[in-house]
């Protein structure tokens, strides 16, 4: 038996094409003629537009075309809302450019093309657009007052959405309560700031039909899909291909932004291939962000610190629109609980409209703003009832034996009930506190604070719903002439090491070398079932369904094999890309076994030549194909998880405080994580770290600035502090691996464990480093030096 | 569709922005080319040559993903104007690997590494860290003085602890360690 490569190390089949340059990201691929656009944005939060004025623009050197509201036809239209709830009320969406009114600065309300970008890009400069400014409130609690200046008018108090959520019986727990801890906590708008900016190009073929798009999207069906109904074309006339991209983490999740359908407009239109390349001021202005929510979180308790009640309620930020339904407050509204037990729940969010760039998720997506928020709160409980905090985490989480355990009532964003399917939750905690030598740490504090310094030590704990269905598909084809074996599914990579996992699955079942199994995904012109990469569910869901398909081309191997070898199927083998009778030297290989399942009329080579209808093997007596019976070895299957899967972690940290600088040094970091069976520990643990950066970023420096007219003022990489090298601490990363029950390879999904306990383990690092420095509460990040320093001072 | 949109519209196929004559050498060939004179050299590289593997993340000098090297020196190629490389001796991601495809050893230390997730910022990395290798200087191999060599080059993906790693272990298969 070959070993097996679930679980291995394996380096990544995608890692030489990029090594050497040759990846090919939407603006790589090269369009002969193709035509460049550039959007005229909103200067002005909200405004209504008096007139535009294009003929200079038109009149320019080497300008194609103007397009805006008046000539883009059928596009002119509210863009769909993709994920309806009933707690939203004619839920606003944006338009492909703006007809009357704006609504956040970066709002696309003219696009230009033309010969080149730079010319593109000073043509947009000369469009003449009258706006007649409103006022704005950019305050979220404010934005719900009586009075404040409204975004929508259809919408009182700025409120978008309106909804409650509860578990257990709260209101009779409430009143067995022996403390009441509340606190409020803020967590700030950041930005998933991916490397490559949102792109995407368009060539319309008019003799075929056919329309296709290059968009680095991590939803290509998703984006066909909107295409084909917004276009009124058949599906099979359009084709979105997902290219290489770089980086998603969520905000390419969406769809579609206005440039997905401005561009294969004009591409249609001109009868040339149209691109669109965002810039880095235009990420920050036009596509998506995501995280700013206010909680009010209070948490009910006995005197020995156990959780019976928890009441949340929270703003959550949705910016100028909500394209996106409710799903980053839902997933917040139904983590809130974390890994406690905590049975009774009374959670409401209100969703609220504020005049700047729409949120839908970014990595995390609501987690990590729970996490602060309920994790913030045990550690004040602890404080407050004298328990270590470690001890009182002990006291409330779910046990072992309690799994699964179901938190009737509350519904997570894949509309089922939240079921946390299983976990070592103790076991976790108890590996953190000696990861991070709690037990020790009080004796070190001391000795460190008689010298004046701030030490602190920082823990949270978080859950992670992930793989969520509806479903995933995977088909699996044995290539008759080299053997290799080709995988397709519908959701696609943003450097995720996809290729390499699921091969990995593929070559377990089938015993050929990873190397020779090639992944294809993101193309809707070759799988064109499935959904998106998002929510940490590819490799639980396509994983699966790759898996199951893997199964089924292995019997079809087995089957023709030992029919071939006059051999019983039990006692074939697949290894090295041959079936093998065991114990002896008598094999086939998997590309022989490809064409001899192949009835064949003409011999190409060899192995072909054994497939003919003349040959001594072929069956004489009916047609080669039996009735029912597929040609060669391939197969199709799909997997539909029963709910999400949940994983979990647990972060500590030392922390110490410069208190002249007030920076922030990060002297340990621990993370325990358990994300279920690992298919690659070496990507696993990739994806922590990336994560974990990102939770850096979002703890300690990135912000998305606003002034009070609702202008962004760190529109860029110098003024938005996105960490580099120097600012990312080291991480120890331990794992557990606690199967989940709820798929066949047991796994469970890891893109943002690394993200979501941050904030809140360096909040109560840095909180219990300053305890006797002014011993001010961290319940806001990102946590800058003068927050620090406005703490100190007022102490 | 209205009757004009018919017509085949005349496109002019460049636009009429000032042009110059520049020569340089890109990964040791000598090219001659007329550049419009705000040609950035990222552009000209990926698109006037379509040596695509240099990358751009923000076209304001501050992710490094655009570095090449100029003269032997890493640089980023978004605050270069194409004039301005008149006579330069560039070198690209496209130059790394051998002739024949085997990657050098600092692309074996990342696959290794696993040093790289998406990519995207991967060639301006690894160019970076070309320059400082090939410079002849001291190479500072902790963790702090890794760090601060690629303290330049931003990356979203990887948080920079397996790029770290992947410096040191191609620093351990070139013999600098
Ligand atoms: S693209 Fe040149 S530094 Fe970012
Ligand atoms: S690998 Fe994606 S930005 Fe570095």
């Amino acid at each position: 038996m070959s070993t097996r490569k679930f679980g291995a190390p394996i380096k990544r089949n995608i890692d030489p094409k990029l090594l050497t340059g040759n990846g090919a990201f939407t603006d790589d691929i090269n369009l002969p003629g193709v035509l460049h656009a550039a959007f005229v944005r909103s200067p002005f939060a909200r405004a209504r537009i008096n007139g535009i004025d294009t003929s200079l623009a038109e009149q320019a050197d080497g300008v194609v075309a103007v397009y805006t509201c008046d000539n883009i036809g059928h596009l002119d239209i509210e863009l769909p809302l993709l994920i309806p709830h009933p707690s939203m009320t004619a839920a606003r969406t944006q338009r492909p450019l703006a007809r009357g009114d704006v609504y956040y600065v970066g709002q696309t309300v003219a696009m230009v093309v033309a010969v080149d970008r730079y010319v593109a890009e000073d043509a947009a400069n000369l469009v003449d657009v009258d706006y007649h400014p409103l006022d704005v409130e950019l305050d979220l609690e404010k934005a719900i007052e009586d009075g404040t200046p409204l975004v929508h008018p259809t919408h009182p108090n700025n409120i978008a959405a309106d909804f409650t959520q509860v578990c257990g019986n709260p209101e009779a727990a409430f009143a067995e309560a022996e403390h009441v801890t509340r606190i409020r906590v803020q967590v700030d708008r950041s930005t998933a700031a991916a490397m490559e900016c949102r792109t995407v190009a368009a060539r319309y073929d008019s003799v075929r039909g056919e329309l296709t798009v290059w968009d680095g999207t991590q939803a290509p069906l998703g984006v066909r899909g909107g295409l084909a109904s917004i276009f009124g074309l058949d599906e099979d006339k359009v084709r979105v291909i997902a290219p290489d991209v770089g980086g998603g983490f969520g905000q390419k999740v969406m769809f579609p932004y206005p440039d997905e359908l401005l561009v294969p407009h004009a591409a249609i239109q001109l009868g040339r291939p149209v691109k669109y390349i965002e810039d880095r001021r235009e990420n920050f202005i036009g596509s998506n962000q995501e995280r700013t929510q206010i909680h009010e979180i209070e948490l009910f308790a006995k005197k020995n610190g156990e959780v019976i009640a928890l009441r949340d309620s929270f703003l959550h930020d949705t910016g100028a629109f909500i394209p996106y339904g409710i799903a980053v407050a839902q997933v917040a509204s139904t983590s809130i609980a974390g890994p406690y037990q905590i049975p009774n729940i009374h959670v409401r969010f209100r969703a609220v409209y504020t005049p700047t760039v729409p949120v839908t998720p970014y990595r995390g997506c609501g987690r990590p703003q729970a996490c602060f928020a309920i994790e913030r709160a045990m550690d004040q409980l602890a404080e407050e009832l004298g328990i270590d905090r470690f001890e009182i985490r002990r006291r409330n989480l779910i046990r072992d034996e309690q799994f699964p355990y179901t938190r009737e009532g509350l519904l997570f964003a894949d509309g089922l009930r939240v079921k946390l399917d299983s976990g070592q939750y103790t076991k976790a905690l108890e590996m953190a506190r000696e990861a991070i030598g709690w037990d020790n740490f009080a004796a070190s504090q001391e000795a460190a604070r008689k010298e004046g310094k701030a030490i602190g030590l920082g823990l949270a704990y978080y859950v992670e719903g992930t793989g969520l269905g509806p479903y995933e598909g995977g088909h699996i084809k044995i290539h008759p002439i080299t053997g290799k074996v080709y995988v397709n599914t519908g959701l696609t990579s943003q450097g995720q090491g996809h290729d390499t996992v699921f091969a990995q699955i593929v070559s377990d079942q089938l015993g050929v070398a990873v190397e020779d199994v090639i992944v294809v995904e993101g193309d809707t012109g070759t799988f064109e079932w499935g959904v998106a990469t998002f929510a940490s569910r590819a490799a639980v869901v396509s994983g699966n369904a790759i898996h199951k398909t893997a199964i089924k081309v292995r019997e079809q191997t087995i089957k023709a094999a030992a029919n071939m070898l006059e051999a019983d199927p039990a006692d074939i083998e697949l290894e090295d890309g041959h079936a093998v009778v065991a114990g002896t030297d008598r094999k086939v290989s998997l590309a022989a076994i490809a064409t001899a399942t192949n009835p064949l009329r003409y011999a190409f080579n060899s192995a072909a030549q054994a497939a003919t209808q003349f040959a001594p093997a072929s069956r004489h007596d009916g047609p080669p194909l039996i009735d029912g019976q597929h040609p060669g070895l391939e197969a199709t299957d799909y997997f539909s998880p029963e709910c999400a899967t949940w994983a979990y972690g647990v972060h500590a940290a030392i922390v110490e405080i410069d208190r002249d600088t007030c920076d922030v040094e990060v002297k340990k970091y621990i993370c325990i994580h358990d994300c279920g069976n690992m298919i690659n520990p070496v990507i696993v643990d990739g994806q922590v770290m990336g994560g974990f950066a990102q939770g850096i970023g979002g703890a300690l420096y990135e912000r998305i600035e606003y002034d009070t007219e609702g202008n962004p003022t760190n529109a860029n990489f110098v003024d938005f502090l996105i960490p580099y090298a120097t600012e990312v601490p080291a991480i120890e990363i331990s794992h557990l691996e606690t199967p989940s029950p709820l798929n066949p390879l047991g796994v469970k999904g890891v893109g943002e464990a690394g993200c979501i306990a941050v904030g809140a383990t360096l909040a109560s690092g840095i909180e219990d480093a300053l305890r006797p420095f002014g011993g001010k509460k961290f319940h806001q990040t990102p946590i800058t030096p003068s927050m620090i320093f406005g703490a100190i001072s007022n102490g | 569709m209205s009757r004009h949109e018919h017509l085949e519209r005349s496109i002019p196929s460049t636009s009429a922005d000032p042009k110059a004559e520049v020569t340089l050498t890109v990964n040791g060939v000598s090219v001659t080319r007329e550049v419009s004179t705000r040609m950035l050299l990222s552009d000209f590289i990926r698109h006037g040559l379509r040596l695509t593997g240099t990358h751009v993340g923000c076209e304001h000098g501050v992710c490094g993903a655009c570095t090449v090297m100029i003269d032997g020196r890493a640089a980023r190629s978004c605050l270069t104007f194409a004039v301005q490389a008149d006579g330069a001796d560039i070198r690209t991601i496209e130059s790394e690997a051998e002739e024949d495809g085997t990657l050098s050893a600092l692309q074996q230390a990342f696959q290794e590494c696993h040093g790289l997730q998406c990519g995207y910022c991967t060639p301006g990395m690894i160019m970076n860290i070309r320059a400082h290798f090939d410079s002849g200087e001291e190479l500072d191999l902790s963790d702090e003085g890794i760090r601060e060599l690629i303290s330049g080059n931003l990356c979203r993906c990887t948080g920079y602890a397996n790029i770290v790693k992947a410096v040191r272990r191609a620093a351990e298969l070139a013999g600098k360690a």
